[in-house]
């Protein structure tokens, strides 16, 4: 009786919407991508080709550490201000979380006004430097600059998915770990880190996905640094070479989305529920 | 308590880090309202360049708001029933299905833009009309949506409710929209939020699908930036800011603390 009052009308056809324009909209086109990626000369290979061509596969390295060198020292950083904004409580802090979430809803090409803002030809750290070493520094239209960005990117959402694990983790533990003699260090090794790691995971992996993918920030600094989305967009848009940009794209979506489900195989299910 | 070294090292770091996400933020404001950034504050401060990017670049504002208002009813029709069906049927296939409607996240945007310029590249009417950034920003932001009230709507009873208002006599027309609705409100009212937040700011995919007569906030942004000078971009880059604080606003008071905020992990 009950199961006939609730299934009436029974509504899985309200899915049918969102699927429609879905299959209409992002599998039909992504299928056709995947299709032009080996209608080119050079047929299958085109997928081979972000290994077998040095051009793109220096690309390739390059936005593989770049990605990589940002999600380490932005997990770095976020985890002792994650868990030190949990922790303590001071005059101020507020504050200091709001300007932490400020930066949130700047897309890639406002990042990368910021990295200007601090290291292009007028920027901050140039203008410092000139003062103090007499030589101007001036570093935003390069990688390091992109690496910059990236971080500035990265950072705040880091900062609160930490802060969130970090609420939840038990302070008794901790205690325990203290009154039994554990110094600091063992304690944020064998206690905090250990409690962190699902969210730990899964933040990196995002940020991860996140910088390799980007294209915003990249494309505001300078459309000359050797990254994979830039190599794409060139390649799509400068040489009209359809079937390798197509091939291109298809490997990088597969690492981003390789990287976030393998992170949710690790962390269970926080990757899925973070978003 | 007395606070040691360390207390004083992580607040150093993190006070740190604010000014690092901070500095440029005031600089760029400050950059936008002097009169020359070159010379710096001391040069006057001046509303001249805002004018002048409100002349130049007015339309790709409203443009960016009714692309937003749009993506939103889209994202609400299309989301908030599937969200539904996700939710009170959980199986294989909607686990897929929910699974399926995340990958416009998961893979970068210039892919996606990609593929639909290489589907419906040929389609003139369309490829030119503002609804095919639309389409983009639909597909981009609909997860968000969906994820935000499967949040709600998985945490409230809904069988129970929905029993009861059965009992009572209500069609399943009367139960969604009188009882499921109101009760996932928070969760629609999240997700509209970020909806909007995220289709104003969306560039990856948008870039690749404007065209001069389609620019939207992002894409004459990064114009300006290229081909201005920096005056300008900075008056750009407020206009920007006045657009994103009052959602901001909203998303902050909406979710109390920590919580919802973690949506922001996937956005780009």
């Amino acid at each position: 009786m009950r199961r006939h009052l609730t299934r009436a009308g029974g509504p899985v056809w309200l899915l049918a919407p969102a699927l429609a324009v879905f299959a209409a909209f992002w599998l039909l086109p992504m299928a056709r991508l995947a299709a032009v990626g080996w209608s080119g000369p050079q047929g299958l290979a085109a997928y081979a080709a972000v290994i077998t061509d040095a051009n793109y596969f220096r690309s390739l390295a390059s936005t593989v550490t770049l990605s990589l060198g940002v999600t380490a020292v932005t997990l770095a950083i976020s985890s002792v201000a994650g868990v030190f904004l949990t922790r303590n409580d001071f005059p101020g802090k507020r504050w200091l979380v709001a300007m932490l979430t400020f930066p949130l809803a700047f897309p890639g090409v406002v990042v990368g006004f910021m990295v200007i803002m601090l290291a292009g030809r007028q920027g901050l750290i140039g203008d410092l430097s000139e003062w103090f070493l007499e030589d101007r520094i001036v570093f935003a239209y390069s990688m390091a600059g992109l690496f910059v960005g990236y971080l500035y990117f990265s950072i705040p959402r880091v900062i609160l998915t930490v802060m969130a694990a970090a609420e939840k983790l038990d302070p008794a533990l901790e205690e325990a770990a203290r009154s039994l003699g554990a110094s600091p260090w063992r304690v944020t090794r064998d206690v905090i880190i250990p409690g962190l790691a699902p969210a730990l995971v899964s933040a990196g992996a995002i940020c991860f996905a996140t910088s390799m993918g980007a294209f915003g920030t990249a494309f505001t600094l300078a459309t000359k640094i050797n990254v994979l989305p830039i190599t794409i967009y060139t390649e799509f848009t400068n040489y009209a070479n359809f079937p390798i940009a197509a091939a291109l794209s298809i490997v990088l979506g597969v690492i981003t989305w390789a990287a976030l489900a393998l992170a949710r195989s690790f962390a269970g299910s926080t990757v899925s529920a973070a978003a | 308590m007395r606070r040691g070294a360390r207390f004083w090292l992580q607040l150093g770091l993190t006070v740190l880090v604010c000014a690092f996400l901070v500095v440029p933020v005031v600089m760029s404001v400050l950059a936008g309202l002097s009169v020359n950034f070159f010379v710096g504050v001391r040069s006057g401060l001046t509303l001249r360049w805002v004018f002048e990017v409100w002349a130049l670049y007015a339309d790709t504002v409203y443009r960016s708001i009714g692309v937003a208002l749009a993506c939103l009813a889209c994202t609400l029709v299309l989301g908030v029933p599937a969200a539904y069906v996700l939710v009170k049927r959980q199986n294989r296939w909607t686990r897929a299905i929910e699974e399926l409607l995340v990958l416009p996240i998961a893979v970068p945007g210039l892919a996606t833009a990609l593929a639909l310029i290489l589907f419906y590249g040929q389609l003139g009417g369309f490829r030119t009309s503002w609804t095919f950034i639309l389409v983009g920003h639909v597909l981009f932001t609909l997860p968000f949506m969906v994820r935000s009230v499967v949040a709600v709507m998985a945490a409230i009873d809904m069988k129970t409710l929905e029993e009861a208002a059965a009992s009572l006599g209500a069609g399943f027309r009367e139960r969604f929209f009188g009882v499921i609705l109101p009760n996932a409100r928070p969760g629609i009212l999240a997700g509209s939020l970020m909806v909007v937040t995220l289709s104003m700011g969306e560039f990856n995919i948008t870039w690749m699908l404007h065209t001069p007569l389609t620019k939207t906030l992002p894409v004459g942004l990064a114009d300006s930036y290229a081909s201005m000078r920096l005056e300008i971009g900075s008056a750009y880059t407020i206009v920007f800011f006045f657009m994103i604080i009052p959602l901001l606003v909203a998303m902050q008071y909406l979710s109390g603390d920590g919580g919802k905020r973690q949506g922001w992990n996937r956005a780009r």
